[in-house]
């Protein structure tokens, strides 16, 4: 055989090496670069992490809450619910796809469906997740270099003494005759106002401090030897208030964090936001595709490759939400 | 093509009678790693809190588990098991080659900056 027949069958035309269309060729594509896309985001917030190793905030003291259940001390319960709807509406898409396999349009109806529900379950536990995370439970004080003093105090549990914190609305001396206000533009120069006061100042916090004996101030600083945060002898607890503190701060935005370092809570929003983004438009796309099928679109087509291609960009959600899951909530 | 499914996971050690019955294991398995995370994250077992390689022992299973968990996630439910060789290697290698480069240069620059700050913004003591 001449070398010529030999290009002729590899360089001529029709041959697909990888054996895969052009449409899941270009999904994979889109996935490994979204993939680097997450993995710088995370990569940054493992910076940041390292760069603080002493100073981050605790998940599973953060993420404590559980719907309906008040007061109970649940970590890691919701979000491992909200993993377990990701990966069950991952297994009904990837059901609808090898329905998709056999043609049959009535199953791929139904997991399509299904798989639609799951994610808007997801999205919901994670608008509430965030709204839990932004207001926040006990509040804390906001030290002149960024850093936080959480309140709280020693209570006897199974025979071991356990910080257990105390919510500053509890212990604060209100002060009625206060003498600042909320300035208004219409108060005063007309192009400046500002946003609501925080509910208590420094003073009353530091008044109810003086009257609870029992209290005392967490930092965020975390004991190396014991793995938890320091807390602050009496003395040091009232010194360190009085001295640093500047700003009272309830649950966490984009410039405080009750829980610990601003820079925490904006990775949280900005990861989870980015991921949350993808779920809804995976929704959508889900949704779109779900139509199709009802009509009949990839009936007629005989092929339907295309609950395929959206199946691929869905488990890749939950792939990201995988690692999410593990260096936010687990480690 | 793609009809065509490989129904056996573990390495041959367990193998599936249909490709459902493949998607429901695997399920199954994935849940069952949840779980173990989740129990492991809330007792945090004292054996497990010494350090290995500059990370705490507990750490390291739950990164291990979770790319165990990513294993199977792209394996079976995206159907990369299923793939040509070819396919499989230019997506997986690529993007592990990319990510482990960019985590390593981010996460030793953070510990450097963190032993500054800590040694009171000396970077050698001679």
């Amino acid at each position: 055989m001449s070398t010529a027949v030999v290009e002729g069958k590899t360089w001529g035309g029709a041959n697909e090496p990888l054996k895969a269309s052009y449409g899941k060729m270009m999904m994979w594509f889109f996935i490994v670069s979204d993939a680097l896309t997450f993995s710088g985001f995370l990569a940054a917030y493992g910076f940041s992490r390292f760069k603080f190793i002493d100073a981050w905030p605790i998940a599973d003291e953060v993420f404590t809450h559980f719907p309906f259940l008040h007061g109970v001390n649940a970590p890691m319960y919701y979000v491992a619910f909200m993993t377990f709807i990701l990966i069950m509406s991952s297994v009904t898409m990837v059901l609808a796809v090898d329905a998709g396999h056999h043609l049959n349009k009535g199953k791929v109806t139904i997991y399509m469906f299904l798989t639609v529900i799951g994610g808007i379950i997801f999205l919901g536990s994670q608008a509430w997740e965030w709204n839990t995370f932004i207001k926040g439970e006990y509040g804390a004080v906001q030290t002149k270099g960024g850093n936080i003093l959480q309140f709280g105090e020693y209570v006897e549990q199974d025979g071991e003494q356990v910080f257990k914190r105390i919510a500053v609305k509890d212990f604060a001396v209100v002060d009625t005759h206060k003498e600042r206000t909320a300035h208004e533009s219409k108060n005063g120069i007309w192009f400046q106002s500002e946003g609501a006061l925080p509910a208590f100042d420094v003073n009353e916090i530091y008044k109810g401090l003086e009257a609870h004996e029992n209290i005392l101030v967490r930092t965020h600083y975390i004991d190396e030897e014991t793995g938890d945060k320091i807390v602050l002898s009496r003395d040091h607890s009232l010194k360190a208030l009085k001295n640093n503190g500047t700003l009272y701060v309830e649950g966490a935005n984009l410039h405080v964090n009750e829980y610990g370092a601003p820079l925490f809570a904006d990775f949280f929003f900005f990861i989870t936001g980015f991921h949350g983004f993808h779920v809804l438009s995976g929704v959508i796309i889900n949704i779109i595709i779900f139509f199709n099928v009802l009509l009949g679109t990839y009936e007629r087509r005989k092929s339907y490759e295309m609950v395929e291609k959206v199946g691929l960009y869905w488990h890749f959600v939950d792939l990201v939400w995988v690692f999410v899951f593990t260096f936010f909530y687990l480690v | 093509m793609a009809h065509e499914h490989k129904l056996e996971i573990f390495k041959g050690l367990v193998k599936f009678k249909s490709n459902t019955a493949k998607i429901w294991g695997v399920l199954i398995f994935l849940s069952l790693v949840t779980i173990v995370e989740v129990i492991l994250g809330i007792i945090k077992p004292e054996i497990l809190m010494g350090y290995v390689l500059g990370m705490k022992a507990l750490n390291w299973i739950f990164i291990i588990l979770t790319i165990v968990k990513a294993y199977y996630i792209t394996w079976d439910f995206m159907h990369m098991r299923d793939e040509t060789p070819g396919l499989r290697r230019a997506v997986v290698w690529i993007g592990i080659g990319l990510i482990v480069y960019l985590i390593f240069i981010l996460l030793q620059e953070g510990g450097y900056i963190f032993r500054v700050y800590d040694t009171g913004y000396i970077k050698r003591d001679f």
